[in-house]
């Protein structure tokens, strides 16, 4: 109304823009706030459903074997010890494949490839096609990135209907030439440990690629360019230099994907056939913590001590996570904060 | 870098530079050495290690296609589950179910979460508050999907007396609070500090800033956010499997939404359906994944092609 005559410009906020400022202010401080309640809250919900349990069970819970609703005897050894097995086995089939993808997206195979093949075609510097070498670069890491945006229970349908046909000939093949070796000692007759695992190596991959890669491109180019200038081949350089100063990053990308794959929940509990038992074999069904904690949460319905039993499971599941998901944060920060000198 | 010296005037010029009794021949890339066939090797091993790490995606979507786009009609998206033996049926109301619970979880996780980032960027980027709020974000991000199902069991199945569609949406926004939160901080703070200086400069408060400033320049980038956020919250099934539970019927009854029952959505679907030995049903579980994997895919892509788009600084 008055914005037209010059003294009304340069006035002080009015109470209602400062009333407003504060509330804004106050707000937003009172959301962030709210982020620290809600973890602790969720700690706290689980916990305090734990307690009969915990009261009940004590620590023995950590040990059992037996879990029967019907005697009130539950035990959850077997399914610490599924969890475990499954993640490390898929994280070793996980970093394998995942450093490789970093390596191969890092030193920029797919556009130094397209990039000879056009200049052997002489079509190297076309205005267009001269792009294609980074456009094929960024459709590949797209395509890393998709693996991660698939449903996990679609992962786990595929892993019935095509993981578990395709690998169970060879497996059984193995377990019959190979049978005195623990870890083939059972036949596979359909869910179990392996095609678990391997579906789920296929589901932390892409977090072993991304983080490794980040790693990976962090490594100042500085040192490659000294290898590379004292005649050492690209892999000399890649084994002696870049991956041991880009190994505490790849390791956090190691750990924070284990802590992906213990909390995992659909593809598992499709694929690992959801059996009570501690086993060695890759072809043995298994059972995992979040798996149980699936299978037994809908219909423990009324059943308070059932409730409480798997808030107890909850608990011990989110405590290892959190372990290991700490646990790799403090290794990704030690391990860039550690090569900003070198920049 | 690998070519070859051969003319003898060029050879010689470079041998009597060389120190002693070094030859020409030892500095030539040459494929009879052990160390360059490594390198060969390991970089022809890498490659089909990373060409064997996409074979799972392209299975995936082949076997999507193949078994479920086959069967795919338009009146699965308007039926309710079929029986066992029941021919036809769809995914409707399973359908319906996700958009409902991924909506209230959107509700609640956006503006808790944008408010929250403008806290951590913007009103108290270094305090000592931000540090935890950071950390407790992480911690949530790193959260097992199935535990904030077993929160929302706890919080919200247990105290309402039954499962519903809130105890759902509950879940999922425990799991899209932290993504949007931590890529809208990082938008809020990508804004050139500039135009920040200047709008205060202006003699605006911190909040007509925010408002009018950081967060119309932030948006495509904390809609990519949001975006990330909803697609992964769409697949999420561990969270749902006993919050939502399942239901044959739909949410709606009445022309009423009634988001105090049971209610379905098409990961839990395809959870149920995955296992049974009905091939209709199975037949079923496959186009259910199709539609869930495109819509989630689209949602994805969309959203990054948002911040595609952002203006760099």
């Amino acid at each position: 109304m008055d914005t037209n005559a010059p003294q009304e410009i340069a006035r002080p906020p009015s109470p209602f823009q400062r009333f407003s400022d504060r509330t804004f202010r106050t707000v937003s401080f009172l959301f962030a706030w709210l982020t620290i309640v809600v973890v602790f809250y969720i700690v706290w919900e689980i916990g305090s459903n734990s307690a009969p349990a915990m009261q009940r069970q004590g620590l023995g819970f950590l040990s059992g074997t037996t879990w029967d609703p019907n005697t009130g005897e539950y035990g959850i050894l077997p399914e610490i010890w599924g969890t475990l097995y499954s993640s490390l086995l898929a994280l070793l089939i996980g970093t394998v494949f995942g450093v490789s993808v970093a390596i191969f997206l890092n030193e920029s195979y797919l556009g130094g490839v397209v990039y000879n093949g056009l200049k052997l075609v002489g079509l190297h510097l076309h205005p267009v096609l001269g792009k294609l070498p980074a456009a094929c670069e960024t459709l590949l890491k797209n395509l890393v990135e998709l693996l991660a945006a698939i449903p996990s229970v679609v992962y786990g349908l595929w892993g019935i209907f095509v993981v578990i046909p395709m690998i169970r000939g060879g497996c059984n093949w193995l377990h019959e030439h190979m049978g005195w070796f623990p870890p083939f000692s059972t036949p596979l007759s359909g869910p179990g440990m392996l095609p678990a695992s391997l579906v789920l190596a296929v589901m932390i991959l892409p977090t072993i690629a991304a983080i490794s890669r980040d790693a990976l491109a962090t490594v100042p180019p500085k040192l490659r360019e000294a290898s590379y200038g004292l005649g050492a081949t690209r892999w000399e350089t890649l084994l002696a230099v870049i991956l041991p100063t880009a190994a505490g990053g790849i390791f956090g990308a190691v750990v924070l994907a284990f802590g992906r794959a213990l909390g995992e929940t659909m593809a598992l509990a499709m694929l690992i056939g959801n059996a009570n038992r501690i086993s060695v074999s890759l072809f043995s069904p298994g059972n995992t913590l979040a798996s149980l904690l699936a299978n037994n949460f809908a219909e423990a319905g009324g059943d308070e001590n059932k409730v409480a039993v798997l808030m107890y499971a909850g608990l011990v599941l989110m405590a290892i996570t959190l372990i290991v998901n700490m646990f790799g944060a403090l290794i990704l920060q030690r391990a860039t904060s550690g090569l900003k000198g070198l920049n | 870098m690998n070519e070859v010296l051969q003319g003898p005037e060029t050879r010689q010029d470079i041998e009597a530079l060389l120190p002693g009794e070094t030859s020409i021949l030892q500095l030539q890339r040459s494929l009879r050495k052990p160390r360059v066939l490594l390198s060969i090797f390991l970089s022809l091993l890498v490659t089909v290690l990373t060409v064997f790490a996409l074979v799972p995606l392209f299975s995936v979507i082949f076997m999507l296609f193949y078994r479920g786009g086959s069967n795919l009609s338009a009146s699965n998206f308007w039926s309710l589950p079929p029986a066992p033996f029941e021919e036809g049926g769809g995914f409707g109301n399973a359908l319906v179910g996700t958009l409902v619970m991924v909506g209230v979880a959107g509700l609640i996780s956006v503006p808790f979460g944008i408010l929250a980032a403008v806290f951590l960027a913007e009103l108290g980027p270094n305090s000592r508050t931000a540090t935890v709020v950071r950390f407790c974000a992480k911690v949530l991000s790193g959260f097992p999907s199935i535990l904030a199902g077993v929160f929302a069991y706890g919080a919200v199945v247990m105290l309402m007396g039954g499962f519903s569609a809130w105890a759902g949406g509950v879940a999922l926004s425990i799991l899209m609070l932290p993504i949007v939160m931590l890529t809208a901080e990082e938008a809020i703070r990508m804004v050139p500090s500039k135009m920040r200086e200047a709008s205060i400069g202006m003699g605006a408060t911190h909040t007509q800033t925010v408002i009018r400033i950081l967060l119309p320049t932030a948006m495509p980038s904390i809609l990519t956010g949001v975006m990330l956020a909803i697609a992964r919250a769409a697949g999420e099934t561990a969270p749902l499997l006993f919050t939502a539970l399942f239901s044959n019927y739909w949410v709606v009854t009445n022309n009423q939404l009634d988001l105090h029952q049971p209610t379905a959505s098409m990961a839990v679907l395809i959870y149920n359906f995955s296992g049974v030995p009905f091939e209709n049903q199975v037949q079923l579980c496959w186009s259910a994944s199709l539609v869930l994997v495109l819509m989630v895919l689209v949602v994805n892509l969309a959203g990054k092609s948002f911040s595609v788009r952002t203006p760099q600084r």
